[in-house]
């Protein structure tokens, strides 16, 4: 995989994940194109797209729109089951998911696909051990959390 | 309140104590988010995050900024440089929020390293120590975010630092941790394959993982080295095999499940290593076809995930040795996909009909309704796939309506990629299959008007070049070079300032060239047109160049129009213009000059140009003489950039040689005056034209036209027509056809898409098309990069050629051959290698039948591992010692047929004589060392070890002897290997040996090798070579010595090459003949040569950077000593 792009259907981009080192200019140029031409697709459509010399597979999940790209020899179908996957595993972990969830939590959206996808490859494909190693992570930054915060109502007080 | 405390913070940052607004700063990105929802226009969001940015900007140069707080700015600032902002001085903060900060704020600050920075980025130096410190951490998060951004962003240079702790990792006790660390090491393969070759043993390991998880990973590792070179896998395939069964049969956890299918990902994974396995090999093939037709039974279920893994399975079956029974499954399966009312599947459907109809084009007949249906479809996507299908089952009979088809899409098409994509699949199908000269030119029309300047240059220059060089008739020539003229006039009469420039070129130029042809048209009435077009505004400058060369051409007697064109022009601004001016307005008055400078109708070859620029050769010393830098051929530089550079990214354009020759076209003429090297003509030009399409696949099809021009009797021997099929529908499909889109009108509208498919689908019958089964006979070659030399034994090329592949599978024989040489045998270890002679005397007894044994057990050894596993076994000839030269008496029986050397003396003592023979086979060079015992004693003990740093030895035989006989000779054998190529080699080596017991004598020894030993004769058809040529990067030319003492120089100099060098020459056609080799069974190298003048231009081309040089001087050796 080459990148995954999410965003919104106003077109803003709420997520993404770059796996080929890209400048900046290129990686703005690349989004803007293919929001337009994602959003312009009608519902009714397949849900792939040559682009370039990538192959473009997208889907929308209520008011987002999940975007990867890929190479021409990448199969379509599990990349799209791969969109499907990070999509149930976001629902899972904030507990049916909305746009605002990852919006606000953009950064635990990150987390939980580098669980997931890692260098552009699938990295982990069982649901309960993508969550684990998340729970785990959580977990110890809410105990790092906690004494720090007292401390600071100390400081505050 | 909070709001209040909010703005002043903002406002006054540092002023506060930090510490203060620790409470609310959770809550910043929260309000960021929602203050920018509430934003009605782009501009007042610029102003927000503007001020945001600042404010960040001030808190994070404020040293009281505590870790938490930046960690909270992070998340900000990655919020923004999502929104598109630039937030690049918090890059540096994010490093160090990684650094210093806990686990927490580490977390964040990886996050925001791997997103904020790219590979290349110079600042992920200083994360160096920081990965390091946490790889070795004892906190499993910690070691596990420093893998997740190792795998991510990592230095290339920097790998070697952290490797050694990322390996230790693979055994790790959590998998989580082995996981990762594969997936680094993955991604260290592919930014630096060399840096982990050593660990390929330890991915094996990962491969046999007991965490599928972990195993799985590993599968990414193997795709990509499968990809590279599957016959050093093929050992695998059973592990594979077994992999998928376990899978298929539910053995994994039931997480792994995805929609109650287990697994999918691993699935699929497997049967692209497999397809990638079993590819042309029959054998590897017939392990795998029990579970594939597994795999195609059990998914069943309708659901996307079942059908990504059928598609993957078809795939698989079509891509290794066919079976007919999985093959009837796999296109059913096809039809499947066909026929399914989702649009996704469909798009699948068709793309494995594409993938498919190359091996058999009958399947597209089944479906052609279906087809004809995606033609119309109102998606973009389905549309263009069903054109790219079309477009492989294109032949002579159906190209007008398919070519009508692309043209009618492209028209309505607008996005640039696709455009450049299809016109030139329309130009080339043109060219191959057009019926007639009046509708190739017109079709030429359109691909130059639609393409328009997105066209790669290559297109018009390979139309030009076709009408130029034309055919053995130069009536069917003229013909269509009028068609042409006429053609251009009514276009450029019409409107004219739409077309495109590269449109216009090509019709001055054929105007410039072939208007005299046509005898009923006013010359005024061409440079009137011409002179028109000058005076156009959309006409860029490079045009005006064209068309004015091109009015160069015309004139002969027409010199009041020129003359006064000439004077308009000599005022102009452009210095390139003013100057053609002039030459147009001395040619004019000069007729006598003009026949001379342009000569009509003279014949393309003839004409002599000096591509080895040797006129500038005083000059290029004079500059060298003052200190200027030498020349460095392409390859060269890009080489040194590439170095600069960690990462190329970014492809390279054609290398040099292809764009000059593309231009060598307009060399005659050149309307910009350059001096083209026309080192391409004739059997060469031929090469650069098939390199202009080198990114379409031209086989499978009959070229009707080609360098000869239109070949319409020649070629036209196309497969019969198979209307009657093709016509009458089979009855179930087209109920599928009814079913799938109903509509009222759908007996006429049937009717149509029948007459449609009739024309589609003329020539794929029975009859005509391609059988799968007969494979070896019918499909031809695709393009390879890699020489695959069995094919042109098949082709009918000499016997030999099959020796030389002994890397393909079905040559056992061959291996056979070998096998006792490559005395392989995994139970002995590689300490063997040095001295440990007691193992021996067993095997010298028994070394017949053992070798016998052994060579099953070696071939999968030879091919599959990259370890020396090497048992030294002894021959021992009784023969008495003799004059050396003699001792090629002494060679093994099986090896005397082999091309050898003289034997040379290597040294001697005393007692022991040493020399050696070199011995040529095809896929090592085989260094004999025959050790004589000169004296009257047993010598006991004799072991020869041999070093060569720049030399793989890959077996050895014979070098360690127990026991020596008075006056007898052994001979020890080493089969060595060139990796690199080297011009020269020494290697230097002892002999020790006890003549009396507990006293070791050592005699040492030396000598030299060159290149030349290890160069191998490619045997390859002129058709492959010009394929090879094109699929080669690094060239090296030059002009070397011609012999000229006998008939033929060129006959003569590239026999004395083929002498000395083993080289192959595939073809004469001439003043120029190409020439083939390897380095062994690896790197091919092709040479051009042409003859020019006293010299003998050479051209060579090969993958290897390195070996045209090392070739070339050897040629220029070989030639300057006779």
């Amino acid at each position: 995989m080459q990148f995954m792009l999410l965003f919104s259907r106003q077109g803003k981009l709420r997520l993404q994940k770059w796996y080929v080192p890209l400048c900046d200019k290129e990686k703005k140029k690349i989004t803007r194109e293919l929001v337009q031409t994602v959003l312009a697709r009608k519902p009714k459509m397949c849900s792939f797209l040559e682009w370039r010399d990538l192959k473009i597979v997208y889907k929308r999940y209520a008011s987002l729109y999940f975007c990867c790209a890929i190479e021409d020899q990448d199969n379509e179908l599990i990349t799209l089951e791969i969109i499907h996957r990070y999509v149930e595993l976001l629902d899972k972990y904030f507990g049916s998911v909305c746009e605002l969830d990852i919006i606000f939590n953009f950064e635990k959206a990150y987390f939980i696909l580098d669980e997931f996808l890692l260098g552009g490859e699938a990295q982990e494909t069982s649901k309960k051990n993508v969550l684990k190693a998340i729970e785990q992570a959580d977990l110890l930054q809410e105990e790092a959390e906690t004494p720090r915060s007292v401390l600071e109502e100390i400081g505050l007080t | 309140m909070s709001d209040v405390v909010e703005k002043t913070l903002t406002a006054l940052p540092g002023l506060f104590d930090s510490q203060t607004g620790a409470a609310k700063i959770t809550n910043r990105l929260r309000q960021l988010v929602k203050s920018i929802t509430e934003l009605t226009s782009k501009h007042e969001e610029e102003n927000l995050i503007k001020q945001e940015l600042c404010a960040m900007k001030e808190q994070v140069s404020s040293p009281n900024t505590s870790m938490k707080q930046m960690r909270e700015i992070m998340v900000r600032a990655m919020y923004c440089e999502m929104l598109g902002y630039d937030a690049s001085f918090t890059y540096i903060h994010a490093i160090k929020l990684a650094q210093q900060g806990g686990v927490l704020e580490k977390r964040v600050g990886y996050l925001a390293v791997s997103l904020f920075l790219n590979e290349g980025h110079e600042l992920l130096l200083l994360l160096v120590n920081t990965v390091l410190k946490d790889l070795q951490s004892t906190n499993l998060i910690e070691a596990c975010m420093a893998l997740t951004v190792v795998a991510q962003v990592f230095p290339k240079d920097m790998i070697p630092a952290v490797l050694p702790l990322v390996e230790d990792k693979l055994s790790h006790p959590k998998e989580i941790i082995r996981r990762k660390a594969v997936l680094a090491l993955y991604k260290f393969y592919l930014i630096a394959p060399n840096q982990v070759q050593h660990i390929h043993g330890k991915f094996r390991k990962a491969l046999s993982d007991r965490d599928p998880g972990v195993m799985a990973s590993s599968l990414h590792i193997y795709l990509q080295l499968i990809r590279e070179s599957p016959d050093s896998y093929k050992d695998l395939t059973g592990s594979f095999v077994t992999i998928l069964k376990q899978v298929l049969g539910g053995k994994l956890p039931v997480d792994f499940n995805y929609h109650s299918v287990p697994a999918p990902w691993l699935q699929i994974q497997l049967l692209r290593i497999l397809s990638l396995l079993g590819k042309e090999d029959q054998s590897t093939s017939e392990l795998m076809y029990e579970v594939l037709d597994e795999s195609l039974r059990r998914a069943e279920m309708n659901h996307n995930i079942t059908y990504a893994i059928l598609y993957e399975c078809v795939k698989a079956v079509y891509t290794i040795h066919p079976k007919v029974e999985l093959l009837e499954k796999a296109a059913r399966c096809i039809g499947n996909f066909v026929l399914s009312p989702k649009i996704n599947l469909k798009y699948l459907g068709l793309k494995a009909l594409t993938y498919v109809v190359q091996h058999d084009a009958k399947l597209a007949l089944q479906h052609q309704m279906t087809i004809i249906e995606c033609l119309d479809h109102s998606d973009f996507t389905i549309k263009r796939e069903t054109l790219e299908l079309l477009f492989r089952i294109t032949n002579a009979q159906n190209v007008t309506v398919i070519v009508e088809k692309m043209l009618d899409f492209l028209r309505g098409c607008n996005d640039e990629h696709t455009i450049i994509h299809l016109v030139g699949k329309v130009s080339e199908l043109a060219e191959k299959f057009a019926p007639d000269n009046s509708w190739f030119i017109q079709t030429m029309n359109c691909v130059f008007s639609i393409g328009g300047d997105l066209l790669q240059q290559d297109v018009p220059n390979n139309f030009l070049r076709l009408l130029a060089e034309g055919s053995e008739s130069k009536e069917e020539d003229d013909q269509l070079r009028l068609y042409a003229v006429e053609s251009y006039l009514t276009v450029l009469k019409g409107h004219t300032s739409h077309l495109p420039q590269c449109f216009l070129q090509v019709m001055s130029w054929v105007l410039g060239e072939y208007a005299h042809l046509q005898g009923s048209v006013d010359r005024r009435e061409v440079i009137r047109l011409l002179t028109q077009l000058l005076d156009q505004r959309s006409v860029s400058s490079e045009t005006r160049v064209w068309i004015l060369s091109a009015l160069t051409k015309i004139p002969e007697g027409q010199t009041d129009l020129i003359l006064h064109l000439a004077e308009r022009l000599s005022s102009s601004q452009d210095t390139v213009l003013r100057q053609q001016a002039q030459e147009l307005l001395h040619l004019s008055q000069d007729s006598q000059l003009h026949e001379w400078v342009l000569p009509r109708g003279a014949p393309w070859d003839a004409i002599e140009v000096d591509s080895s620029l040797s006129f500038l050769d005083g000059f290029v010393s004079e500059a060298l003489a003052a200190g200027a830098a030498p020349y460095k051929p392409p390859h060269q530089r890009q080489e040194e950039l590439c170095e600069d550079r960690a990462l190329n990214l970014e492809p390279y354009s054609f290398s040099l040689p292809v764009s000059l020759s593309s231009c060598s076209i307009t060399d005659r003429q050149s309307p910009t005056l350059l001096s083209v090297s026309s080192g391409l003509s004739g059997n060469s030009t031929e090469l650069s034209q098939k390199a202009g399409s080198s990114t379409l696949i031209l086989e499978g099809v009959k070229r009707v036209w080609g360098k000869d021009g239109y070949l319409p009797q020649k070629e036209a021997t196309a497969p019969l027509v198979d209307e009657p099929s093709a016509a009458v529908q089979p009855p179930v499909q087209q109920e599928a056809a009814e079913r799938t889109e109903p509509r009222p009108e759908l007996s006429t509208r049937n009717q149509d898409k029948q007459q449609l498919a009739s024309s589609l689908f003329v020539g794929l019958g029975v009859g005509s098309s391609v059988s799968l089964l007969g494979r070896s006979e019918a499909p031809p070659p695709r393009f390879r990069k890699k020489p695959r030399p069995h094919e042109s034994s098949s082709s009918g090329t000499s016997e030999k050629s099959s020796g030389s592949s002994c890397r393909s599978s079905h040559h056992t024989t061959d291996i056979f051959l070998y096998g006792s040489f490559l005395e392989e045998e995994p139970a002995t270890s590689k300490s063997a290698f040095d001295h440990t002679p007691k193992s021996t005397t067993a095997n010298g007894l028994s070394q017949n039948k053992d070798t016998k044994e052994d060579k099953h057990a070696n071939t999968s050894q030879i091919f599959g591992g990259d370890m020396v596993i090497v048992r030294p076994s002894t021959i021992q000839d009784k023969h008495p010692p003799s004059e050396s030269s003699d001792l090629t008496a002494l060679l093994p029986a099986d090896l005397k047929d082999l091309p050898h050397s003289d034997v040379i003396s290597l040294t001697s003592d005393p007692s022991l004589s040493l020399s050696s023979c070199r011995l040529f086979r095809d896929e090592a060079l085989l260094l004999l060392i025959f050790i004589s015992n000169c004296t009257e004693t047993v010598i006991k003990d004799v072991a020869v070890q041999l070093t060569c740093e720049e030399l793989k030895t890959a077996s050895l035989r014979g070098n360690i002897v127990d026991c020596l006989e008075a006056r007898s000779t052994s001979v020890c054998h080493y089969a060595l290997l060139m990796d690199d190529p080297h011009t020269n080699v020494s290697f230097t080596g002892t002999v020790s040996y006890q003549t009396q017991p507990g006293h070791t004598n050592t005699l040492p020894f030396s000598g030299t090798l060159s290149t030349a030993d290890f160069i191998r004769p490619l045997v390859l058809t002129t058709e492959e070579y010009g394929k090879l040529w094109l699929s080669l990067s690094h060239d090296v030319k030059q002009n070397l010595k011609l012999l000229t003492d006998a008939g033929d120089p060129l006959r003569t100099t590239l026999n004395a090459l083929k002498d000395a060098l083993q080289l192959h020459v595939v073809d004469i056609i001439g003043s120029e003949g190409i020439v083939a080799c390897r380095l062994l069974s690896g790197a091919p190298c092709l040479l051009h040569c042409r003859v020019s003048g006293a010299a003998l231009v050479m051209w060579l081309r090969s993958p290897h950077p390195a070996l045209p040089d090392c070739i070339l001087y050897h040629c220029q050796r070989a030639l300057a000593h006779r």
